[in-house]
């Protein structure tokens, strides 16, 4: 049995042999792969280890400040606390919310948002329990911590504008980014980020944004921050310096406020900034920082008067007399009137077997240009245009500004209308007709015209240049800052003479006894205004009308049937530096209505002198560290 | 003389206990405990720098654990012997137990709650397949081997316990009592054609058995396929893994400063991915370290087998040292994303009550073997067979 035994052996030791054998490869593939992962692959998984553990996180740079044009801060930024729960520190998320219930007031949902949120995320994210506390209610948190497990308190930044109402059309505003606005940076994910999305803020929005820093943070494979292992301040957004007199612009407010609806602009007429721009009604922009309500938002979208639109820019008015200046100088430069022709005003002008009316029911009888513009006379434009013929008054309204965008650094400007032959044919298929030449040359029928351009016709006609107007004191990006000083608007290309025979007749609209303003001159020695009444109808006057009831005087008719008043103007007369245009939707005469509060606007700002310069951000280093956070801000972050 | 019976005192191959002690390895001892202290230390960086919760149970029982090896060891050869096919039985039974009546853990039916411990019969089947399979081989003779009807009844001794396990569902412990049971099928003489045929059989109702498999199992041997299938869910652990060893680099990222482990990308880091944490801590010097700790053990065992003068004492040896090895290279290669993760531990290193037992009794059996080497046993499993 012993050799049986042994063969059983030696089987066994040699397969023995070969199983160790094979088990000797096996460990040894092992340690080549190891070799192989620990090693050869090393740097690459180095790489994917580390991306595992680090986590990028942005930290939103400071917006950029705005101020007026001498440097007063319109647009801030305002540390924003709130107060926010951990769950895994608060135990008794409930209890903690009762207690500092007591302490502070919360809204009466907030325990069940909160346990809701808190629910639904990891233990340790904070959850928002309240916003926009008060120092006060910061200070009485803190004392009672011991008692508020898993509380914190943070410091935001949010954006605040001091002027509440008073600059809401130019500024703008800022709020939450919406989903259509993403555009893939990673800063507009940002919860929390806001926005500009209405005026400079949002005309200006990348420059004033600012560039993102960085924080590097260990994170574990739930997301929870361990440590943070570099960070990176980005750099706050550019400072937006604008063209505007914050008090003048109070000023132009405060005037229009007792009005129904009514905007009001003010240009320097040599470099086009824009020196107040008055829209009437207004709205606080601080309301839609932190997300609007509901109700607010309806009561400002149904609201007649439209407060939500900067009217300056937006709202399109058939410009009435205020349209004579263009009229009468396509005539000078056409050649085919002078200033000293006159043209007999019955009262009316027949045409065809169409009558068009003067505004004034016995006429004027002879006028010339100057006179033209001093009574605003209607039969010597409905003369005058059919000789001129609608294409060259276009082209001059042109040449001022009308019928074009202005290119002001607003959102949703409106470029108005200036009709002309083609357009008719091109958009309404029909061919212009004689008659509304004449209709035309009042500045009624299809001109249309925001008040901004008015103000720019107007700084053009007074300055002789083709002035641009514009909100900023410099051209701002994001790349930088450069100032607009050195630039120059080209001559307009217009006979000197010619604006200067305007001028002289707008100076009879204001400055000569029986000027359909001269109740509103301004009576200061060296600051008198040249101006131009206009009344422009939104209704048609029936021939049945005229001749029952006579025109309906604007008081009996509805609001929105009554006419526009408006008046544009440009002061000083001998020296001119300031253009301003007033238009009040429906608010009747221009003469009575309108050119008063030209008067008031014009003399406010030669007495603050506001076109004086200002400050430049291109220039001037302080304003940019303004918007810096200062040391103990960050503090208050980390 | 056939049977002739020795008292025990006139046992002629009777050794005094203390002797025993000194016949123990001590070597193999020293290395056991090396192994366990790295997972010691480990279970220690595990937890952050904390014996809770994990280091200190684990030593427990590897106190216990020892004593009871040691026990073991110094056991006659030949009570194993005799215990081997009723230790199957037992462990069968129990295995058919936690079909009918088991804890729900994991998703897989493993434990039998005794009250003050957990019982995994699987582990309990590692043992006694290996020992009652020796048993088996041991009668037999080498033409005998040759025969087929002679290895049905071991065929079905290893096939019904791994299609218990496999219902669980356990696929890495079937696969650990199929692959221990062939290799001492092996080594007991049978022809390497048998094995072919079996394999070709295998390979045959593969995709009838791919039917009866959990969908997490499917998952499993899909996602080692193709782990890029799946980066979010089964690949995860794989691919974390394999980030984890490789950033670890040659000399690793320092003790208890692996960033994949600490910052819990790594999964199961306790238990079955512990390898992986001590190559990011220790790169790779320390898990070749680790390796040659390994190697050291399954060549002992080998030495073990090949010094033994009874062929159960060898078969036993052979198989016990290989389930080792397969435990071992199976974790290893499943960390490293060689082969699918199939749930096997790090034999002494990972974390884990059974596992430690069940690896420290099948030690006390090797060194049991080792101590009564020299004892001749008959065919029969008497203790003469001199003649």
């Amino acid at each position: 049995m012993w050799h049986r035994d042994s063969d059983r052996y030696r089987m066994f030791t040699r397969r023995a042999l070969m199983l160790g054998a094979g088990q000797g490869i096996l460990l040894t593939g092992l340690a080549a792969r190891m070799y192989y992962l620990q090693v050869m692959e090393s740097d690459r998984y180095r790489v994917l280890a580390d991306e595992n553990r680090i986590s990028h996180r942005l930290l939103p740079p400071p917006r950029g400040l705005i101020t007026d044009r001498f440097g007063a801060p319109v647009a801030v930024n305002r540390q924003n606390y709130h107060i926010m729960i951990v769950r895994e520190q608060a135990q008794d998320v409930r209890r903690t919310l009762e207690i500092l219930g007591q302490i502070i007031e919360l809204g009466p949902d907030t325990i069940e948002r909160v346990e809701r949120d808190v629910a639904r995320r990891r233990s340790f994210v904070p959850v928002t329990v309240r916003d926009n506390l008060t120092w006060e209610e910061v200070a009485r948190v803190g004392v009672n911590a011991p008692d508020l497990p898993g509380l914190i308190i943070d410091a935001g930044r949010s954006r605040d504008y001091p002027e509440g109402p008073h600059l809401a059309h130019t500024l703008g505003y800022v709020a939450a980014v919406s989903e259509k606005e993403l555009t893939g940076d990673p800063l507009l994910e940002l919860p929390g980020f806001r926005i500009g999305k209405s005026g400079i803020e949002k005309v200006y929005d990348l420059a004033l944004r600012g560039s993102a820093g960085t924080s590097q943070v260990e994170v574990n494979a739930l997301g929870r921050v361990i440590r943070e292992l570099d960070r990176e301040e980005g750099d706050s957004g550019n400072t937006v310096v604008m063209t505007l007199d914050l008090e003048l612009q109070r000023y132009a407010n405060q005037r229009l406020s007792n009005k129904e609806s009514a905007s009001a602009v003010v240009l320097d007429i040599h470099n086009g900034e824009v020196l107040a721009m008055a829209s009437h009604p207004t709205y606080d922009p601080n309301a839609f920082t932190n997300g609007i309500s509901h109700k607010l938002w309806n009561s400002l979208v149904n609201n007649e008067y439209a407060p939500l639109s900067n009217k300056a820019v937006t709202g399109t008015y058939a410009p009435g007399s205020t349209f004579k200046m263009c009229v009468a100088l396509a005539g000078l430069e056409a050649g085919v009137v002078t200033a000293n022709q006159r043209f007999f005003c019955p009262g009316h002008l027949d045409l065809g077997n169409a009558r068009f009316h003067c505004w004034k029911r016995g006429g004027h009888g002879w006028v010339d240009m100057h006179d033209s513009m001093k009574h605003s006379c209607d039969v010597y434009y409905y003369e005058i245009s059919q000789k001129i013929g609608i294409d060259r008054i276009a082209a001059m309204a042109n040449k001022l500004g009308l019928g074009e965008l202005t290119g002001i650094d607003l959102p949703n400007e409106r470029s108005g209308l200036i009709p002309t032959k083609d357009w008719k044919e091109i958009q309404l298929g029909k061919r212009w007709q004689g008659g509304e030449t004449l209709i035309s040359s009042i500045g009624q029928g299809y001109v249309l015209a925001t008040p901004l351009q008015l103000a720019t016709m107007v700084a053009r006609i007074a300055s002789g240049k083709a002035v641009k107007p514009h909100l900023t004191r410099d051209h701002v990006t994001a790349e930088g800052i450069t100032s607009r000083a050195s630039e120059e608007f080209p001559e307009l290309q217009v006979n000197r003479a010619h604006l200067a025979r305007i001028r002289d007749g707008m100076n009879g609209v204001t400055n000569e006894l029986r000027g359909t303003a001269h109740r509103s001159r301004i009576d200061i020695k060296g600051m008198e205004m040249a101006g131009k009444t206009g009344t422009s109808q939104v209704r048609r006057i029936t021939m049945r009308e005229r001749q029952t009831t006579g025109v309906l005087d604007n008081a009996d008719l509805p609001w929105k049937y009554r006419d526009h008043a408006l008046f544009v103007a440009f002061a000083p007369v001998d020296n001119p530096r300031y253009a301003c245009a007033v238009v009040v939707d429906h608010g009747g005469s221009g003469s009575g209505i309108a050119a008063p509060i030209a008067r008031d606007i014009l003399i406010k700002a030669q007495e603050l002198k506001s076109a004086r310069p200002g400050i430049s951000a291109a220039n001037i280093q302080s304003t940019a560290q303004l918007s810096r956070p200062s040391q103990t801000d960050r503090e208050e972050e980390g | 003389m056939a049977s002739r019976r020795y008292r025990i005192g006139e046992d002629p191959d009777y050794v005094p206990i203390g002797r025993r002690l000194l016949m123990l390895n001590w070597t193999l001892v020293l290395l056991i405990s090396a192994l366990s202290g790295i997972g010691f230390a480990m279970l220690y960086s595990a937890a952050n720098g904390s014996v809770e919760p994990w280091a200190e149970r684990q030593m427990m029982r590897f106190a216990v654990g020892a004593l009871l090896m040691i026990g073991i060891a110094v056991t006659d050869v030949r009570v194993w012997l005799k215990l081997a096919y009723f230790s199957y039985f037992v462990a069968l039974i129990l295995l058919i137990g936690v079909e009918i009546k088991g804890d729900i853990g994991m998703g897989a039916q493993r434990w039998i709650n005794l009250g003050f411990f957990q019982l995994q019969p699987s582990e309990l089947m590692k043992i006694s397949l290996v020992l009652a399979l020796a048993r088996y081989f041991h009668g037999l003779t080498v033409e005998e081997v040759g025969r087929i009807p002679l290895l049905i009844p071991p065929l079905l001794m290893v096939l019904a316990p791994a299609a218990l396990v496999l219902r669980q569902p356990d696929l890495g412990t079937a696969l650990l009592l199929i692959a221990g049971g062939g290799v001492i099928f092996w080594l007991a003489g049978v022809r390497m054609w048998k094995f072919a045929l079996i394999l070709g059989a295998v390979l045959a109702i593969i995709p009838i058995g791919w039917q009866f498999l959990r969908d997490y199992q499917k998952n499993r041997v899909l996602t080692f396929l193709n782990p890029e299938n799946d980066p979010l869910g089964a690949g995860y652990h794989i691919t974390q893994s394999k980030i984890a060893l490789g950033s670890g680099g040659l000399f690793g990222k320092g003790y208890m400063l692996g960033s994949q482990s600490h910052l819990n990308f790594l999964p199961e880091k306790q238990t079955d991915f512990i390898f992986t944490m001590l190559g990011e801590e220790f790169g790779l010097v320390g898990g070749l370290a680790l390796l040659l700790l390994y190697t050291m053990v399954i060549m002992y065992g080998y030495v073990i087998a090949l010094r033994c003068r009874n062929q159960f004492g060898r078969l036993v040896a052979i198989g016990i040292t290989s389930t080792f090895f397969l435990y071992v290279f199976i974790n290893i290669a499943m960390v490293m994303g060689l082969i699918p993760v199939v749930g096997v531990p790090l034999p002494l290193v990972s974390y884990g009550g059974t596992v430690m037992m069940t690896i420290l009794v099948s030690f006390g059996l090797l060194m049991s073997v080792s101590i009564h080497r020299d004892i001749r046993i008959s065919r029969q499993g008497n203790d003469d067979g001199r003649q």
